[in-house]
C-alpha cells in the first residue's frame, strides 16, 4: 500500500471506481457485475432525486421515528469527571437499533428498481429483524441468511424475523457466522439475479454499498452535529463509535469529516484480549486483504485464508471492515481503539446503573472507552458517543457471562 | 511456453475436430499427494485441459462441492505455493498439457502479484482465472502476467451483455470461459440449446476459443456441450467423486480418473454423430 495522502476534502469519496484511496472496489463474479453497475446508477439516481429524499425522510420521521435524542449522560458525566458526555440515542429508533436507517432507504431503492425479492445477511440478528420489518410494511418476500451459529445463539432475533414473516436460512458452510451468512447472500444474489435486491447490512462489501449505507447512516452525524450547536453552540471535541463492519461509525463520523478539530474514535471488539487470537478487531489485527467485494483490513492467516473473528458481540463478530474505515484509519483521520468483552460487560453494567439505559453489548464496547475518552478531553470538553442499539436482546448473554440463568 | 502452450493445444484439438476436456482439480483434495496423483493420470485418462483449483477460506461463487473440496484442502493444509509445487512436480512429467489456475483474489493479493505470477510461471502454469477479479479490478494481476506470458482467461455469463462482451474480453488470452448458468458452480444443469447461440457470440466477438462450464455433471451433458463450445470443464462432478471415495473408502485416485475417462469419451465422440451410452 501507498503513503496516502490527506485528501483536502474528506467527503469526496469514494472516486468513481468506488475506492477510498486504496480500500473499497468491486471484487465480484462477473455474473454480478452488471447488477452492481445497475445497482449504482440506481442509487446515484435516486440520490438526486428529492421524491426520493423526501419518501425516505417521511418513513424516517413517521415509521422509525427520527430524530433521535441526543441526551446529556450526566450521572456518566459525573461518573468518569471529565469532557460531558452526549448519548446519540439510535437506540430508541424503531426495531431498537440504527440499522433501521439504512434498511428504510434500500427497501425504497429496492421498489424503485421494481426487484420483487429481498435477500439479507445477519449476524446479531438486527439488522436481519430491520431487513424483516421494511420487507412486511412493503409487502416483499424477505429471505435472511443467518450463521447456524448464531441462528442457536440468537434465537429471540430469530422468532422476531419469523414473526414479522421473514425466511431465516440457517447457514452451515464455512464456520457458520457473519461472513458465512454474507457468502451464501451472495450466492443466492448470483443465483437470481433478474429479481432479487441484496439489502447489505453494513457499510462494507462491493461499491456502491459503503457509499450508499454511509448516506443512509449519516443521517446519525447530521442530526448529531445541529443538535450539539444547539445544546452546546459548539462542536464537539470527539465522536466515539463501536466498529464492526462500520455503518453505525460511519454514520456520525462522515458529517464530521472536515471539522480536523473534531476526534473521531471508532471502538473495535477485541474479543478476548488482543495478546489472543480471539477478537473481531480488523485494523487494530488485521492486515488489507479482498473479501466479500472490497479491499479492506482483514483478519487473515499468513496465506491471505480468512480467519474466524470473535467476540461476545454477534453484531461485530465479523472478520473485516467497512472500506472507508481502512482509509480514514490510514490517512490518521479517524483513530480505531479496541474494547475487550470483559470491558464491554462492565459498560453494559454501568451504563444500566448510572443512566438506566440497556445498551446493545456492540454499543458497550464504545461506552468501554467513554471513560478514557472523557478524561483525555478533560472538564470543559464535550464528547458525543452512538448509542447504536438497545440491549434486550443481549439480556440473556450477559446473564451468561455474569454465571446467572434466567 | 505458457500462453503458446493453450494456443498450441487448442490448435492440435481444431485439427483433430473435436472440443477440449477440462478436468477441474482442487490442489490438496484430499491431500496433496493423492491430488499429485491425480494430476499426472489426467492426460492418459482424457483430460486436454487442466485447471488447478487453489483452495480459500469464502469460495463466494462455489456450491457446496467445491466449498467443501476447499475445506478439505485446507484442513490438510494447502496453500498457494503448495498448489504451484504440484503443478512443478506434474510438470516434469509432462510439458505439453495446459494447467489453468482458478480461485479467489486474496491469496494473490497476499502473495502479491508479480511475484505470484513470476513463480506459477516457472512451476508451469499457463494462466489463471480469477472468480472475485472482474475486469474493472483486473488491471494490476493482468500487468503481472502480461510480463511472464501467462493468460488472463475472463469469464462471460448470461448476464454478460452486448455492451459489456468487449469489457470482458479486453486483456483475455487462451480462451473465454462462458459460464453457463447464472449461479454458482454445480448446482444448476447446462442446456446446450440455450448455451449454443452464447457460445457463437462469444467466439465472435473475441476471436478465441470458448469454454463452457458450471453445470456439466454427464457425460451426457458433456457431449451436447461439446457439440457447440469448444472446450467442456466439468468441476463440481469431480470432486464429489473425491468425497464419495473417500466416504467409502475407495481409492480416489482411480475413481476420479474413471470419471474422467468418461466424460472425455463423450467430449471426443459428441461431434461424430455417435453417443456413449
Amino acid at each position: 500500500m501507498n503513503a496516502p495522502a490527506r485528501p483536502n476534502d474528506y467527503t469526496a469519496y469514494p472516486d468513481a471506481s468506488g475506492r477510498f484511496g486504496d480500500y473499497g472496489g468491486r471484487y465480484v463474479p462477473e455474473t454480478l457485475m452488471p447488477l452492481v453497475h445497475e445497482l449504482d446508477a440506481a442509487y446515484k439516481a435516486a440520490k438526486a432525486d428529492p421524491a426520493f429524499q423526501a419518501e425516505l425522510n417521511g418513513f424516517l420521521t413517521h415509521y422509525v421515528g427520527r430524530p433521535s435524542p441526543l441526551y446529556f449522560a450526566e450521572r456518566l458525566t459525573d461518573h468518569f469527571g471529565g469532557a460531558k458526555i452526549y448519548l446519540k440515542r439510535e437506540e430508541l429508533n424503531h426495531t431498537g437499533s440504527h440499522k433501521i436507517n439504512n434498511c428504510m432507504g434500500q427497501i425504497l431503492l429496492a421498489r424503485r428498481m421494481g426487484k420483487t425479492r429481498i435477500i439479507a445477511e445477519t449476524g446479531a440478528g438486527q439488522h436481519g429483524v430491520a431487513s424483516a420489518t421494511v420487507c412486511a410494511r412493503f409487502g416483499l418476500p424477505c429471505i435472511v441468511y443467518m450463521g447456524a451459529v448464531d441462528v442457536e445463539r440468537q434465537k429471540p432475533n430469530v422468532f422476531r424475523m419469523n414473526l414479522l414473516g421473514a425466511r431465516v436460512e440457517a447457514v452451515t458452510s464455512g464456520s457458520a457466522t457473519l461472513k458465512d451468512a454474507m457468502n451464501e447472500a451472495l450466492r443466492d444474489w448470483v443465483t437470481n439475479v433478474h429479481d432479487t435486491y441484496y439489502l447489505i447490512g453494513t457499510a462494507a462489501g462491493m461499491h456502491p454499498y459503503p457509499e450508499m449505507v454511509r448516506d443512509f447512516q449519516s443521517v446519525i452525524g447530521k442530526e448529531t452535529r445541529a443538535q450539539i450547536l444547539e445544546v452546546e453552540g459548539r462542536l464537539p471535541d470527539a465522536v466515539v463509535a463501536c466498529v464492526g463492519g462500520g455503518s453505525n461509525a460511519i454514520g456520525i463520523f462522515h458529517p464530521f469529516l472536515n471539522d480536523e478539530g473534531v476526534k473521531l474514535i471508532g471502538v473495535e471488539a477485541a474479543g478476548e484480549g488482543m495478546d489472543t487470537d480471539r477478537h473481531a478487531a480488523a485494523i487494530n489485527g488485521g492486515r488489507p486483504g479482498v473479501l466479500h467485494g472490497n479491499m479492506t483490513y482483514l483478519l487473515q492467516d499468513r496465506e491471505g485464508q480468512i480467519t474466524e473473528a470473535h467476540s461476545i458481540s454477534a453484531g461485530l463478530d465479523y472478520p473485516g471492515i467497512g472500506p472507508e474505515h481502512s482509509w480514514l484509519h490510514d490517512v490518521g483521520r479517524a483513530t480505531y481503539l479496541t474494547a475487550t468483552d470483559l470491558e464491554s460487560l462492565d459498560a453494559f453494567k454501568l451504563t444500566a446503573e448510572l443512566e438506566g439505559i440497556l445498551p446493545a453489548i456492540e454499543s458497550a464496547h464504545a461506552l468501554a472507552r467513554i471513560g478514557d475518552v472523557a478524561r483525555d478531553v478533560g472538564k470543559g470538553g464535550v464528547v458525543v458517543l452512538n448509542l447504536s442499539g438497545r440491549g434486550d436482546k443481549d439480556v440473556a448473554t450477559v446473564a451468561a457471562h455474569l454465571g446467572m440463568q434466567i | 511456453m505458457t500462453k503458446a502452450r493453450i494456443d498450441a493445444r487448442f490448435a492440435a484439438l481444431k485439427t483433430e475436430g473435436r472440443a477440449a476436456f477440462v478436468a477441474y482439480v482442487m490442489a490438496g483434495d484430499p491431500d496433496a499427494a493423492t491430488a499429485l496423483k491425480i494430476l499426472k493420470g489426467l492426460p492418459a485418462a482424457g483430460a486436454d485441459i487442466i485447471e488447478l483449483g487453489f483452495p480459500f477460506s469464502d469460495p463466494m461463487a462455489e456450491g457446496p462441492p467445491i466449498q467443501r473440496a476447499a475445506q478439505r484442502a485446507l484442513a490438510k493444509g494447502m496453500t498457494l505455493s503448495g498448489t504451484l509445487e504440484l503443478a512443478r512436480a506434474f510438470r516434469e512429467g509432462d510439458q505439453d498439457t495446459p494447467i489453468i489456475m482458478m480461485g479467489y483474489t486474496n491469496p494473490l493479493v497476499t502473495w502479491g502479484y508479480d511475484a505470484f505470477a513470476r513463480d506459477a510461471a516457472a512451476a508451469g502454469i499457463d494462466g489463471i482465472i480469477v472468480v472475485d477479479l472482474p475486469p474493472e479490478e483486473a488491471d494490476p494481476l493482468a500487468d503481472a502476467l502480461d510480463a511472464n506470458q501467462m493468460s488472463l482467461i475472463r469469464l462471460a455469463t448470461p448476464t454478460t451483455d452486448d455492451a459489456r462482451l468487449p469489457v470482458v474480453i479486453n486483456r483475455t488470452s487462451g480462451f473465454v470461459y462462458y459460464v453457463s448458468v447464472a449461479g454458482v458452480t454445480g448446482v444448476k444443469e447446462a442446456d446446450a440449446a440455450t448455451v449454443a447461440p452464447h457460445v457463437a457470440r462469444v467466439r465472435k466477438a473475441s476471436g478465441l476459443p470458448v469454454a463452457v462450464g458450471f453445470g456439466i455433471k454427464t457425460p451426457e451433458r458433456a457431449g451436447a456441450i461439446a457439440e457447440v463450445a469448444d472446450a467442456v470443464v466439468v468441476g463440481s462432478a469431480l470432486v464429489d467423486e473425491v468425497a464419495e471415495a473417500v466416504e467409502m473408502n475407495e481409492d480416489v485416485t482411480s475413481r476420479v480418473l474413471s470419471k474422467v475417462a468418461s466424460l472425455a469419451k463423450a467430449v471426443r465422440l459428441a461431434r461424430q454423430g455417435l453417443t456413449t451410452v
